[in-house]
């Protein structure tokens, strides 16, 4: 077995007095794609943030690729773990360039060669060289995404922590930004933790998923078991059966 | 067959922008018997925009131009404003995305309820609130004294949403429009608020025309499909009938979405080239 990614241990998130995610244990194994499933106020979103440390209120131990995160901003981690929203129209700053964009995490971390980098990321997350220097708003909301990604990918981060990436967008975009995720994931190894409450995307692209509720893990399941239908816990076939999924015998 | 309950015929939309007029919905025609006709599309398709201008709730200086526009016999180009306020809510009412942005904050959920019935008919107080409380039995909301004395930011998501609908139900229109009901709510919540809608419906032999983005969930709940890209209906189709669709646009959004039991590498993706002129992703 491969080093975890992402391990997680008794890890409780609360935002301010109220308790939000209750002793989440489990691990992200090196190059798999992991979901995290359930219904808004579920508390999947917290997790990525305390991974992320946007949620700096939790107790338990978090710790990514081996190191153990700390609860204060960290510069190292932000090269190994990066985030993407879920609103690319919310995500990107409105009154700078895709160029300032992609190459603000390449300065604050006082990386050269920025011109060249910028402009193979562009290619690797297929935008034309054209947009570098247009605003957000000169871009439709799948190439908004792109440019999210681009720049999450920008410090070549080797976990990508996915919060819900194609929930605003329109099928056929949503089509065109998984398989972006999928080709990068192939090409560079990345380990993805993704949020969503779509379960066919879930089947698309991830191996393992977790379902939660009320901020509690009711089931981690591989993918085939979503993609037969035979789900154990009650609550997890609740949500199958309203995707339109037909249930088997567990 | 009984005449159709609405009749469109050559609806264009236009909207005037810095580089001309735009239009967004492009001369589409179609009838609505007491059925349920389901319109499909992606973002700016203009499946909003033509349910929007059947209750004449496109506000200058977007322009609404139609050969015939005719609602149960009543010419609705035609209408006075006074005259269209009178069909709004009464005849045709409409159910907008978002229960967040539609109830007003400041009023208890009863008292709004209430009023969509009050402006179109005098009622005694003791008999609305009869009227009321069954209604949001009707939409299954348990308790229904207790949620009528509360205020919008006080319950779900789902239960906001069906509040909505039993707002818009009350004063029985001929003609529900629900655009998008169900994308501001959680996937188990969205069966639930599509099943109350489709008995309501069905019951009350009313007609419905569902405005979404999904083409399965439309598939499920209606009787005929209607897909719209760029202003233009491309297919139009029996619901049972949408796997045989023809039109390469549909067939498209059909393969794009990734199933329950995915086993395709690679998702194939609309080659947007055969049909937009604008600047697509």
């Amino acid at each position: 077995m491969k080093n975890a990614a992402i391990h997680l241990e008794s890890l409780s998130i609360s935002y301010g007095k109220t308790p939000v995610v209750f002793d989440v244990n489990f691990s992200v194994a090196e190059g798999e794609s992991f979901a995290l499933v359930g219904e808004s106020g579920s508390g999947k979103s917290t997790i990525l943030k305390a991974i992320s440390g946007l949620a700096p209120d939790w107790t338990g131990r978090i710790s990514v690729l081996g190191k153990p995160r700390g609860h204060a901003p960290d510069r190292a981690f932000a090269k190994t773990c990066q985030m993407v929203f879920q609103d690319p129209y919310g995500s990107l700053h409105p009154r700078k360039t895709v160029d300032d964009c992609l190459a603000e995490p390449l300065a604050v971390h006082g990386i050269g060669g920025r011109d060249t980098r910028v402009k193979d990321m562009l290619d690797a997350v297929g935008l034309d060289q054209r947009f570098r220097f247009r605003f957000p708003h000169q871009l439709s909301g799948g190439q908004r995404q792109r440019v999210a990604i681009a720049r999450a990918l920008m410090l070549e981060p080797r976990v990508m922590l996915l919060d819900e990436p194609t929930s605003a967008l329109d099928v056929s975009v949503q089509a065109e930004i998984l398989n972006l995720l999928k080709k990068l994931r192939r090409e560079q190894g990345l380990t993805y933790l993704m949020v969503t409450h779509n379960l066919p995307v879930v089947s698309f692209l991830c191996d393992r998923m977790a379902v939660m509720r009320h901020g509690r893990v009711v089931e981690i399941a591989e993918v085939d078991a979503l993609k037969t239908g035979r789900l154990s816990d009650p609550y997890s076939r609740e949500l199958y059966a309203a995707s339109g999924g037909t249930l088997q015998p567990a | 067959m009984s005449a159709p309950l609405l009749e469109i015929e050559n609806l264009t939309v236009t909207f005037p922008t810095s580089r001309g007029p735009v239009d967004v919905v492009k001369g589409i025609s179609f009838s609505l018997g007491r059925e349920r006709l389901g319109i499909v599309g992606e973002s700016g398709s203009g499946k909003s925009m033509t349910g929007r201008s059947i209750l004449r709730l496109i506000r200058k200086p977007g322009r609404v131009t139609a050969d015939r526009m005719t609602f149960d016999g009543i010419d609705l180009l035609a209408q006075s404003e006074r005259q269209m306020r009178e069909l709004r809510g009464a005849r045709i009412s409409m159910v907008m995305q978002d229960p967040k942005f539609s109830l007003n904050p400041v009023m208890t959920i009863g008292e709004q309820i209430g009023e969509a019935l009050l402006t179109h008919k005098k009622l005694p107080r003791s008999e609305l609130k009869a009227r009321v409380l069954s209604m949001l039995e009707a939409v299954r909301i348990n308790e229904p004294e207790r949620v009528a004395n509360l205020y919008p930011h006080e319950v779900s998501g789902g239960m906001g949403q069906r509040v909505m609908i039993a707002m818009m139900l009350i004063p029985e229109p001929d003609l529900l429009i629900a655009d998008e009901p169900t994308s501001a709510l959680d996937v188990s919540v969205q069966a639930q608020v599509l099943d109350i809608i489709d008995d309501l419906v069905t019951g009350k032999g009313m007609g419905l025309i569902l405005i979404s983005h999904d083409l399965n969930l439309v598939s499920r709940y209606c009787d005929r499909i209607l897909v719209m890209n760029s202003g233009e209906i491309v297919e139009s189709c029996k619901a049972s009938d949408l796997n045989k669709a023809t039109h390469p646009y549909t067939r498209g959004l059909l393969a794009a979405m990734p199933r329950m039991d995915e086993n395709r590498d690679e998702l194939p993706v609309l080659d947007r080239s055969t049909w937009t002129t604008g600047a697509g992703t």
